[in-house]
């Protein structure tokens, strides 16, 4: 084919190992610093709780911390046993468990219901978004003496707080997905001849999904965040109702037990959410791995 | 083959007088065509002398573009974009069946899959094809349609070399077993000239070359050189196809 007076050098890409260099001082490649991370360790995530977990055993076993203000691990666990078999905790653990759950569950429909409505209609989202981007704009805790007169103390006014916490983050993600969904997308359900539903089912809705899973998983997190204050304000029952009352009794390994269980929560469900979220998305593995 | 005389029948796609601006500017000008039914037709021009605009006037998918003039096109058209456009959320079978229902249609998708060498990939999501094989799920779901007329706005644009050939010759087939009117939308002078029985070329606004390919007799040299010089391109290694002469 083509030969250039100095052809051989353009041949250095098949070159093996034993091949002499084209250029007598050529020297050797020599690997560029790697800059990213590299591999993951295995067991990473877990190694740093672990350690702290680790210093906080061995502190307290040397006598280096005050046990009235923080108890060792095991006495947590022990008080926690003692709790769960003879106390209250699992009455206050269910109680909150049923606060989260109902506001959880308005929150999410309320979050689909209106991100759909407002995606997918001009009038629903000319009467919808700015309504909500208001909303969001005030911390929802600060409702809370405002829901407390409207709803009475009870049971009422907490669903609903967690509610609003939870429709927020859903709402506006999937808004955002919803009217982020490629115009190519759109061109193509156009010359493939989709009908209006067809549409909305095959193409908006699978392709907002996952704005969809972020809004979720901020929702479910928003939910716990949402039940510590809410517990805290004039119950009777729950687990914040029972850190409280162990403040005041200075009882601080309660208190830890507590705040485990509220973590256990967090961690259980964003499992769950992320589970959800890989079946359903399954789609997007090949796409990481 | 397909005798090249085809004007006594129907055109398939008939415009006159089409006219389209963007913003002020005329980019289509008064445009007069008519691509007879069955015929494979390349349309060439500069980047924004409006080639895809007249394709996307043609697919009726230029909403929101001003405009005038009138244009007939057959009930089904399909289209082939430059990128492939598979739903990454669908496999490659449900992506080819979009838009497609009755009973039958799972067979013509997987028959159409096999058409275009995809078969046993119907299971395989989007994102483990390689470009050439989304751009072939890409024909075999405009095939699976049925269209009369195959609009196709760049597909090998973004292929290799080595695969673009390939494609050439599917794509010539595939039109010869279908026979739709095919209106191809390319930049590259030899895959015009390869491909189509008809070159037209797009300038200001208007065709300023329609030119016969002939299959048997023509000369590949000629017709490219009439289509440069038309595009404007007077480069001497330009002239002759081939490796380009050493300086």
């Amino acid at each position: 084919m083509t030969t250039t007076p100095t052809g051989t050098t353009t041949e250095t890409t098949t070159a093996t190992p034993t091949a002499p260099p084209a250029v007598e001082e050529e020297h050797q490649v020599r690997r560029r610093r790697r800059l990213s991370p590299g591999k993951r360790l295995p067991a990473g995530r877990i190694a740093g709780p672990l350690l702290v977990l680790a210093l906080w055993a061995a502190a307290s076993a040397a006598g280096q911390l005050d046990p009235g203000a923080i108890p060792a691990p095991w006495t947590v666990v022990e008080t926690g046993i003692r709790l769960w078999t003879e106390g209250t905790l699992p009455n206050d653990v269910l109680t909150s468990l049923g606060r989260a759950g109902a506001g959880f569950a308005i929150g999410l429909t309320a979050g689909i219901v209106l991100a759909l409505a407002s995606g997918l209609s001009r009038i629903g989202e000319a009467l919808i978004d700015g309504s909500v981007q208001l909303n969001r704009a005030v911390p929802t805790l600060g409702l809370i003496p405002l829901f407390i007169l409207w709803l009475g103390i009870g049971e009422t006014f907490k669903i609903a707080i967690i509610a609003i916490v939870v429709y927020v983050p859903i709402y506006l993600n999937t808004h955002a997905a919803l009217s982020g969904i490629d115009h190519r997308f759109v061109e193509l359900a156009e010359v493939q001849g989709l009908s209006r539903s067809a549409f909305v089912r095959q193409v908006v809705v699978p392709g907002a999904l996952p704005g969809f899973f972020v809004g979720l998983r901020l929702g479910v997190t928003g939910s716990w965040l949402g039940l510590v204050v809410l517990e805290q304000i004039n119950a009777t029952s729950g687990l914040g109702y029972m850190m409280f009352q162990a403040q005041n009794y200075g009882r601080t390994d309660v208190i830890l037990v507590g705040l485990v269980v509220y973590g256990l929560f967090g961690l259980v469900s964003d499992t769950a959410v992320r589970a959800i979220e890989r079946r359903v998305l399954s789609w997007r593995r090949t796409l990481s791995s | 083959m397909a005798p090249h005389t085809q004007q006594l029948t129907r055109p398939a796609v008939r415009l006159r007088g089409l006219t389209r601006s963007f913003e002020g500017r005329t980019v289509l000008d008064g445009l007069d065509l008519d691509l007879p039914a069955g015929q494979f037709t390349a349309l060439l021009g500069h980047s924004g002398s409006g080639k895809s605009t007249l394709l996307r006037a043609i697919a009726g998918i230029d909403h929101g573009v001003a405009g005038s003039g009138t244009l007939t096109a057959p009930e089904r058209v399909s289209v082939v974009f430059q990128d492939s456009r598979l739903l990454p959320w669908r496999r490659v079978l449900p992506n080819v069946l979009l838009g497609l229902d009755g009973k039958d249609a799972e067979e013509r998708g997987r028959a159409a899959l096999a058409e275009v060498g995809l078969a046993g990939r119907e299971r395989a999501w989007p994102s483990e094809l390689s470009g050439g094989e989304a751009q072939r799920a890409a024909l075999a779901r405009s095939l699976v349609r049925e269209p009369e007329l195959l609009l196709a706005d760049e597909p090998f644009g973004a292929l290799d070399a080595l695969t673009r050939i390939k494609m050439h010759g599917l794509l010539r087939q595939l039109w010869e077993r279908h026979r739709p009117s095919v209106l191809l939308v390319t930049h590259d002078v030899d895959e015009a000239i390869v491909l189509a029985d008809r070159v037209l070329v797009l300038s200001r606004g208007r065709i300023e070359v329609d030119l016969a390919v002939e299959r048997e007799g023509g000369s590949h040299g000629e017709y490219r050189a009439r289509l440069l010089h038309a595009l404007g391109v007077t480069d001497a290694g330009a002239a002759a196809p081939g490796p380009p002469l050493r300086p």
